[in-house]
């Protein structure tokens, strides 16, 4: 037996469950009644794609310091899966600890000796106290949450006021819940005292935060940001963004007599949901899609017209594991290039990166502005870490002085008073036309919407001049948009460097962790987070500031670094990737060890140099 | 798609409705069409039916797919908004601009490529949405565009210009259109202009999706000898089961009929459908009736036109989803935003 792990409020916690086995509901409030401690938590649910029976995870990192991203590592594994046993065991760190159901012995070849290892016979405790199968399940979960609670000092007051909260309005389940609870507890009481090293203490580091998942968030933006149209087709980890936006709207949106301020389609498939979008969003609603990567491929035809006709649209992509089927229950950032490129043709789309729910809100809302002041698709991408998973973040917020920017729409006074409308005319040199409703005037006003080739006012034409003309346009409205993206974010090291590292999105809250990490073992690293494309020219200038750039993406090719080195302005041989992409959150271990690898090598590579 | 605007110049005493618009008013570009082209006809006949019905040319809005019968718009109502979408994609894009603005009136114009083959999935869920709108197919069986290939309207046997025959058995966007649900179904031919404009002038009235199949001969590649979409065949085999007169709702038109040979149907507008009955015992309110009628005439070899359904009381996509009488694209912040109190309020339940 080697030693034990002793940690307070800094450790991990796996759960290893079946899926379809009632533990997520025991998980959450596992999590919650720390964060009601005031101590931060972050937790992820690793799921397959599938109903019942298969295997599935959830991960909680419990972090004074706020590091919500996942470490890597485990200190503590609550084994409930036979299925995934070995994997599971296997997966702790030396000195962690393994919690498991011992009703049934298990040969010792099944454990380690690195490891401490705690045993409560949950089944057998379950199959005295319940004749009811579904109950024996059902109360195995929250009778571990007990023994936990008791193991690592989580306050019981805070999981019985969370079963209250959590089965109100379904009062009958609330006593035998607490009863199982307490069975849970009092058993590690007895018969396990002082077995795990892992300690949670009360303290105030959670202030006001909320916690909410990302796709809750962003729906909530399309409701701030004033979407009253939304067409999707079901898909992972998207659905429920759509969802949750109806759920909203259905408290939100309904007028005095009953009647909605919002249409909600279920599409036939993803094509039909963009072209409801484009269809509203052409007659002046404010409208978008929510859809993940196989929707996006299906999406290109008509993201190309909503690029060259310029109707405005938003689109949430909550991203997961491609191509293909791919991994749908998985994390990715692999839609980088088809969504900043989607469609045949020359075509560039306007992409925003959050970094997590709070962004999620914040450029949901946004994204509609800038559809209806860009006159173009907006992206918003998220992903599945960010979408489906509850984050600990500040709360959400929002300034009533704020107005929605319907950008250049001309109105029944400005035709009347005679002011010249070419639909695709540049007046003001942004590269942005005005646009008129339909039905806005009866003479004047009215054109052609086509996604052929026409000229200044609409009219069709194959000229070349003219084509080129209008393509020249669109680049400028895209530089256009720059000043009007959210700007990256710089940050200086504590010493001078001459490395430098950009990250974006979901990949934030470990890369924070990392820096931290880093900084310890003295590499320091200036940092730039992106959050939109184009890039702004800061971003360019980041990269020549400095020697070599790390830059952390989740995909196999680099898909940033691409569209980097797309501006033309960027030194190759600067940009040094770092990607993780097998479906998991990226960890702070795994890009505190890979940078650590590749300044070793860049060293003896500058060592060869010299010596040469 | 045409260079060519026509010119605005008019005869002074040309007639005018009762908005004060004549028929150049309803009028749009030159068309490109080849000479001949049954589409044009259609335009014609759209023409006709919005002067008659006094509608403001503004407050249409026009939508088509990709092919030759999608470029029409541009040739009629020059005064509306017009969007020529993506190739079978139409319906999606007027399912979404309805939604935006109930208080327009919706055009789909569409072809036999674009809405039985590539876009059959669209155009078949829009009708089952129950979308507010007129549907007009410009059925030719071919791709004209692209140069005289089948559509999946072709009937099976039917010979192509260069006398291939057609393995394939057809779609019949009408049968189609009834399984659908669609609640105002009908068929008519470019070349009964008498007809059609009666047609669309009820389907424009109608609430709810309105279809309506025209068959319109291709010229330049299915008017041949061989074809089951030419002029003459459809001529020869045209079947109507009714004579269609469309009345608007406002002054009572009182003639004389023979007893028994006459239905009127009152749409939800107050408008009238009287229908003069060429078939015996033809009852354009029962749909399995409708389907069965048009597949014993089929597979006789007959093209039915005329009113094949209509559901008078018929709901619309907008009415089911209880959607606002303002329409949506007029509603601004205060309206939509629910405001920073209220995200306070959410910020509470999620701690």
């Amino acid at each position: 037996m080697s030693g034990r792990i002793e940690r307070t409020n800094d450790f991990v916690v796996l759960f290893a469950n079946v899926n379809g086995s009632g533990s997520a509901s025991a998980n959450r409030i596992f999590t919650r009644s720390m964060i009601r401690m005031g101590v931060p938590v972050g937790s992820r649910n690793i799921f397959p794609s599938n109903i019942q029976g298969l295997p599935t995870w959830y991960e909680v990192r419990v972090s004074e310091a706020g590091h919500l991203g996942r470490r890597g590592g485990v200190d503590l594994m609550v084994a409930m899966n036979p299925q995934t046993w070995d994997k599971d065991v296997k997966s702790i760190d030396a000195g962690g600890y393994l919690f498991y159901d011992s009703s049934k012995p298990l040969p010792p070849s099944k454990f380690r000796d690195d490891i401490n290892v705690v045993g409560m016979p949950l089944t057998e405790i379950c199959n005295k106290q319940y004749s009811d199968p579904r109950q024996r399940q059902l109360f195995k979960n929250i009778m571990y949450v007990g023994a936990l609670s008791q193991l690592l000092n989580i306050e019981p007051e805070a999981v019985e006021k969370l079963i209250g909260e959590l089965y109100k309005g379904k009062d009958k389940l609330i006593a035998p819940n607490l009863q199982a609870f307490h069975i849970g507890r009092d058993y590690a009481e007895k018969n396990l005292k002082d077995s795990i090293g892992l300690k949670v203490k009360r303290t105030d580091c959670v202030g006001d935060k909320i916690l909410i998942e990302g796709n809750d968030a962003a729906a909530l933006g399309a409701i701030y940001g004033g979407a009253t149209v939304a067409a999707w087709y079901p898909i992972t980890p998207s659905t429920s963004l759509a969802e949750a936006f109806q759920k909203y709207c259905r408290r939100y949106r309904v007028d005095a007599d009953g009647k909605n301020k919002f249409a909600i389609i279920q599409a036939e498939d993803e094509l039909a949901a963009i072209g409801t979008v484009i269809g509203a969003a052409w007659n002046g609603a404010r409208a978008f899609t929510a859809t993940a990567g196989p929707g996006i491929s299906l999406m290109q035809e008509f993201i190309g017209l909503s690029y060259f006709a310029e109707i405005p649209a938003v689109i949430f992509d909550v991203q997961r594991g491609g191509p293909s089927t791919g991994m749908p229950t998985r994390t990715q950032q692999s839609d980088i290039l088809v969504c900043a490129y989607a469609s045949h043709g020359d075509t560039r789309h306007i992409l925003l990166f959050p970094e997590d729910p709070r962004e999620c809100f914040e450029f949901g809302a946004k994204a509609f502005d800038l559809a209806d002041r860009l006159q173009t698709p907006i992206f918003v991408m998220s992903d599945l870490d960010i979408g489906m998973n509850e984050w600990l973040v500040k709360p959400l917020a929002w300034d009533d002085k704020q107005k929605f920017d319907r950008g250049k729409v001309m109105k029944f006074e400005d035709l009347e008073a005679g002011r010249d409308f070419g639909r695709y005319l540049d007046v003001d040199g942004d590269g942005i036309p005005f646009r008129t409703y339909p039905g806005t005037h009866p003479t004047k006003g009215s054109y052609f919407t086509r996604g052929t080739s026409r000229d200044r006012y609409a009219r069709y034409s194959e000229e070349g001049a003219v084509y080129v003309d209008n393509m020249e346009r669109l680049l400028k409205k895209f530089e256009t948009a720059k000043k009007l993206l959210p700007a990256p974010i710089r940050r200086n090291a504590r010493e001078a460097t001459k490395f430098g590292a950009i990250y974006f999105g979901s990949t934030t809250v470990a890369m924070d962790e990392a820096i931290g990490s880093l900084e310890k073992t003295c590499v320091r690293l200036y940092t730039l987070r992106l959050r939109a494309y184009p890039f702004a020219d800061e971003v360019l200038d980041f990269i020549r500031d400095h020697e070599r750039v790390f830059l952390v993406e989740q995909n196999r090719d680099a898909q940033m670094r691409t569209l980097l080195l797309d501006t033309g302005r960027v030194d190759p041989a600067r940009i040094v990737s770092i990607l993780h992409y097998d479906g998991t959150p990226i960890t702070a271990n795994f890009i505190v060890s890979d940078i650590g690898r590749r300044m070793q090598e860049l060293g003896r590579a500058a060592i060869r140099v010299v010596a040469s | 798609m045409t260079y060519i605007t026509k010119p605005k110049m008019h005869h002074p005493k040309l007639a005018q409705n009762s908005l004060g618009f004549t028929h150049r008013d309803y009028e749009g570009k030159v068309s490109t069409l080849c000479a001949g082209c049954g589409h044009d006809s259609i335009s014609a006949a759209l023409i006709h039916a919005f002067y008659e019905l006094n509608i403001e040319p503004h407050r249409v809005a026009k939508l088509s797919g990709i092919g030759c019968s999608s470029k029409t718009p541009d040739y009629f109502l020059g005064q509306s908004h017009g969007f020529n979408s993506v190739h079978g994609r139409m319906p999606s894009v007027m399912t979404g601009a309805n939604l935006a603005n109930r208080d327009l009136i919706y055009l789909g114009v569409s072809g036999d490529g674009d809405s039985a083959s590539i876009g059959l999935g669209q155009f078949a869920h829009c009708l089952r949405r129950g979308v507010n709108m007129t549907y007009i197919v410009e059925n030719n069986g071919v791709y004209g565009l692209t140069k005289g290939q089948f559509s999946a309207t072709a009937d099976k046997g039917s010979q192509s210009k260069k006398g291939a025959g057609n393995q394939d058995a057809p779609i019949d966007l009408v049968g189609v259109a009834l399984l659908m649900g669609a609640s105002f179904v009908g068929r008519s031919f470019s070349g009964d202009k008498k007809q059609l404009v009666e047609l669309i002038k009820g389907a424009i009235a109608h609430r709810g999706a309105a279809f309506i199949d025209c068959i319109s001969p291709c010229v330049a590649f299915n008017n041949h000898p061989g074809s089951t979409k030419s002029f003459d065949y459809v001529r020869e085999h045209n079947e109507a089961v009714n004579a269609i007169e469309f009345i608007e709702s406002k002054p009572e038109i009182k003639t004389e009929y023979d007893p028994g040979t006459v239905t009127s149907v009152r749409q939800h507008d107050g408008s009238v459908l009287r229908l003069r009955k060429l078939a015996a015992d033809y009852d354009p309110t029962d749909r399995n009736a409708a389907l069965s009628f048009l597949h014993r005439q089929q597979a006789a070899g007959e093209v039915v036109t005329g009113l094949l359904y209509v559901e008078p009381e018929s709901e619309d996509l907008i009415e089911r989803m209880s959607v606002a009488k303002t329409p949506l694209n007029q509603l601004g912040e205060t309206e939509l935003c629910p405001g920073s109190l209220t995200l306070e309020k959410i910020n509470a339940e999620l701690r």
